[in-house]
């Protein structure tokens, strides 16, 4: 074998006769319908489509007599009823003029085929001429090709004009690009940690092992923001054994007594992980199954997320309730902020 | 009768009258009032019944002091409120081994529950099988109980209780037929893989309002079928499948020649 054959137009065979053009093979014989032929088909295919009409007058009649019967009332029975009630006579009183009107056109109406020739899309010769010179007069008593100002002046006007809505398309998209406030959330030294969402604060003494609190900061609802506040700020604070607790050196203080928190951000793409199973002591994120072991400095144990939950360093006060220390030391939520530091 | 009337003017009769009437209230209020937990009136033939139980059904895995083992937990001051959740449920005595003990038929019946609960609740101080008042549903706001649900229970339970997947195998199961009482303990001492709720975290009368919004659950969607209330996924499947299914197959009809 040569490489010449392959080179070979392979959709041309050698002695086959291919005819110049194809013939049209026209339409397909034409079938004559039941209705068509049989009157009593046609009788039946009326009656169906008076019968399809007649479901939409029931439909119609019975949404009617919903609407004023079947008041929805206190009870949940008595929405559900009436919503069913007025959904379903709704869809027959709609579908039955459909489905009428499409059975009518398929089995009593007319079926003969009918052709309608293309025609020729290409202008002649002399409209296509007439046309070229309408535009080249056009543009000789325009004078673009003389006067440079004026071409200019045209040029500079049509390339500026799609700023008018491209600017502040641009400017939507992000919606904000201040993403330096990712750093810094409300906690701070000595702000109390209170339960979400009655803001009674809690005292590290009522803490049982195995308790899950969902927290916020004290103060919440009278910051500026305070929902976009609330988001940046929810903290997760779980009891654990002090024996099953593994502590880094430089977060050895940021505990008390076995009471660790978190943020409740995830570092993926932001969900809130919350659902915490107190026998592992992990946390798992609903979205994207990242899972963090509260026990072990919320190191990621399973899924997409990149690196731990930032810990929000906590003691307590005179008074024995649980306070910060100071802010998250890093950047709360997905990964991307970490460029921040 | 005379004596009593010739004296009714005596200078002590009203004191007397006020005695007779303090000793009917309290008599009353002795009979009337609930009384505060099952635990508290459990006799020592209960406990006694209880202990018998125990050993024939739990000590097993949880020890024969109730001390726990490798894999089953020591019982020692759960309370009684744990022991009536897991056996009524029918999750204790497991049946076998697996990510989390099932829900199935209660083994025992209510009085050998209730001394099994006996036993363990003396074995150590803990929390206590709620009162009826504590777990009724028209006492409760169920506003309330919305936001305090929506913070601490719907992630793992879902929005209005209908259960989620958890990791590994485990879940948490649906509390449409969870009773207030059930719902009550398993709050209080989070069982399983269940984080504690201790009443310093969610007061008594906020686990009331949690349980009047779980009852008002039950009267089931407003809209119709809820589709196992489960969110996005169930309804996507009905119009991906059924909705779309019904669109195509009406194009087909409309396209069709008729016969």
């Amino acid at each position: 074998m040569s490489t010449d054959n392959s080179a070979q137009d392979l959709t041309v065979r050698d002695g086959a006769s291919l005819p110049d053009r194809f013939e049209n093979p026209g339409l397909p014989p034409h079938q004559q319908r039941m209705a068509d032929v049989d009157p009593a088909a046609s009788k039946r295919a009326e009656r169906q489509v008076v019968a399809l009409f007649a479901i939409s007058v029931i439909g119609t009649i019975g949404f009617l007599v919903a609407y004023f019967a079947l008041r929805p009332g206190e009870s949940v029975e008595s929405m559900r009823l009436s919503n069913v009630a007025l959904g379903l006579s709704l869809f027959l009183a709609m579908f039955g003029i459909g489905a009428a009107a499409v059975h009518w056109a398929k089995t009593i109406m007319s079926d003969h085929e009918q052709q309608e020739a293309r025609h020729p899309q290409r202008s002649d010769a002399e409209v296509r001429a007439g046309a070229v010179e309408t535009l080249r007069i056009g543009a000789q008593e325009s004078g673009v090709g003389r006067r440079g100002v004026l071409k200019g002046a045209v040029v500079s006007a049509v390339a500026l004009v799609p700023l008018t809505f491209a600017v502040p398309l641009i400017g939507q998209v992000g919606g904000d690009w201040n993403v330096s406030k990712f750093r810094h959330t409300l906690w701070e030294r000595g702000r109390r940690l209170v339960r979400d969402p009655s803001g009674e604060p809690i005292k590290a003494s009522e803490v049982t092992i195995g308790s899950v609190y969902h927290v916020i900061p004290d103060g919440l609802r009278e910051a500026d923001h305070w929902i976009e506040e609330k988001a940046k700020a929810v903290v997760l604070m779980v009891r654990l054994d002090p024996r099953d607790l593994k502590e880094s050196e430089e977060r050895a203080g940021w505990s008390y007594d076995g009471i660790v928190a978190y943020s409740k951000i995830c570092t993926h793409v932001g969900c809130p992980v919350a659902l915490y199973e107190q026998q592992t002591h992990h946390l798992l994120c609903p979205c994207h199954q990242s899972t963090f072991d509260m026990a072990d400095g919320a190191r990621v144990v399973f899924g997409p997320a990149s690196r731990p939950l930032p810990q929000l360093p906590i003691t307590v006060d005179d008074e024995g309730y649980l306070v910060a220390q100071s802010d998250f030391t890093e950047p709360i939520g997905p990964s991307y902020w970490e460029r921040l530091k | 009768m005379k004596a009593i009337a010739a004296r009714r003017h005596h200078r002590l009769a009203p004191l007397l009258l006020l005695a007779l009437a303090l000793a009917l209230t309290g008599a009353l209020y002795a009979v009337l009032a609930p009384s505060a937990s099952g635990t508290t009136t459990a006799s020592d033939e209960d406990v006694e019944a209880g202990k018998a139980l125990f050993q024939a059904n739990c000590a097993t895995c949880h020890g024969t002091d109730a001390e726990g083992r490798e894999g089953a937990p020591s019982l020692i001051g759960v309370g009684a409120a744990s022991v009536d959740f897991q056996v009524s449920t029918g999750r204790m005595p497991m049946q076998v081994n697996g990510p989390q003990a099932a829900a199935k038929p209660p083994q025992f019946d209510r009085e050998q529950t209730d001394q099994l609960a006996a036993y363990v609740a003396s074995l150590g101080s803990g929390p206590a099988i709620p009162t009826a008042d504590q777990v009724d549903p028209a006492q409760g706001d169920a506003a309330n109980g919305m936001a305090l649900f929506r913070t601490n229970c719907a992630m793992c339970h879902g929005a209005i209780g209908a259960g989620g997947a958890l990791s590994e195998g485990k879940y948490a199961p649906n509390l449409a037929d969870s009773t207030p009482t059930e719902i009550y303990e398993a709050m209080l001492t989070g069982p399983q893989s269940m984080p504690v709720f201790n009443d310093a975290n969610i007061s008594p009368e906020e686990k009331r309002d949690i349980i009047a919004f779980l009852d008002e659950q039950r009267a089931g969607s407003p809209g119709g079928t809820s589709l196992g209330s489960i969110g996005p996924v169930g309804e996507a499947v009905w119009v991906w499948v059924v909705g779309m299914g019904l669109l195509i197959a009406s194009a087909v009809w409309i396209g069709a020649k008729s016969s």
